[in-house]
């Protein structure tokens, strides 16, 4: 890794309440979006501020730019066919800008 | 998802969601070895100073690149040991060559050790 980093970052494309849907792709490389929200819809709660991008991390590059992540809000049974929760529940993920889309 | 040749599907540790048994929470103390690989994952990230020599998102990629087999078998810190080698080896710290010479050598010392 350089000693010295050029930082930079990506500009945020959405605020708190934007719907969006994280993206149903599985490439192939060093992935976070966990493998059962991907296609999903949900609505972003906050940015969480810019980070390296772990996806090039992963690779030993730098992860400039850095790319914004936000906590996204899913209703839980949306997600699972079965949830026998209440109506109300979510579940908050963290998910990186370039996963998301706008709806 | 499709199963197109060009996609990964789901990676083996990828597991949210899918059917599991209870997680059973238990305390434990840790051994000398995990102390050790710890303490060697801490110094190869800079994370208490120092040159930064791998990042802790190439120690997740290299865990999550486990057989699935070996994955089930290993523990937390042989998973990290293992993936902390596979990282020195693909930066070039260290070279499989190396790694052979010297792991034949702590064994016989081992086997030493066994026979005094």
């Amino acid at each position: 890794m350089p000693e010295t980093l050029e930082r930079s970052e990506v500009a945020a494309r959405f605020a708190p309440g934007d719907r969006v849907r994280v993206l149903k792709a599985a490439p192939l490389g060093h992935v976070r979006t966990p493998w059962y929200i991907r296609g999903h819809e949900g609505v972003v709660e906050r940015l969480c501020g810019a980070f390296p991008n772990p996806e090039e991390l992963a690779y030993a590059r730098t992860g400039e730019p850095r790319q914004p992540l936000y906590r996204v809000r899913f209703l839980q049974n949306q997600i699972w066919p079965e949830y026998a929760g209440r109506e109300d529940d979510v579940i908050e993920i963290e998910i990186f800008q370039h996963w998301l889309e706008p709806l | 998802m499709d199963n197109d040749s060009t996609e990964a599907g789901r990676s083996y540790h990828d597991m949210g969601g899918l059917p599991a048994g209870r997680v059973v929470p238990e305390e434990h103390d840790y051994a000398a070895w995990e102390r050790r690989v710890d303490a060697m994952m801490m110094l190869l990230t800079g994370t208490s100073g120092g040159k930064r020599r791998m990042s802790v998102d190439e120690l997740r990629k290299n865990i999550e690149s486990i057989a699935p087999e070996t994955y089930d078998r290993m523990d937390y810190y042989e998973r990290w040991v293992t993936s902390l080698t596979q990282t020195m080896l693909q930066r070039g710290h260290i070279t499989t060559d190396e790694l052979t010479r010297k792991m034949a050598e702590v064994a016989s010392r081992k086997q030493d050790a066994g026979n005094a």
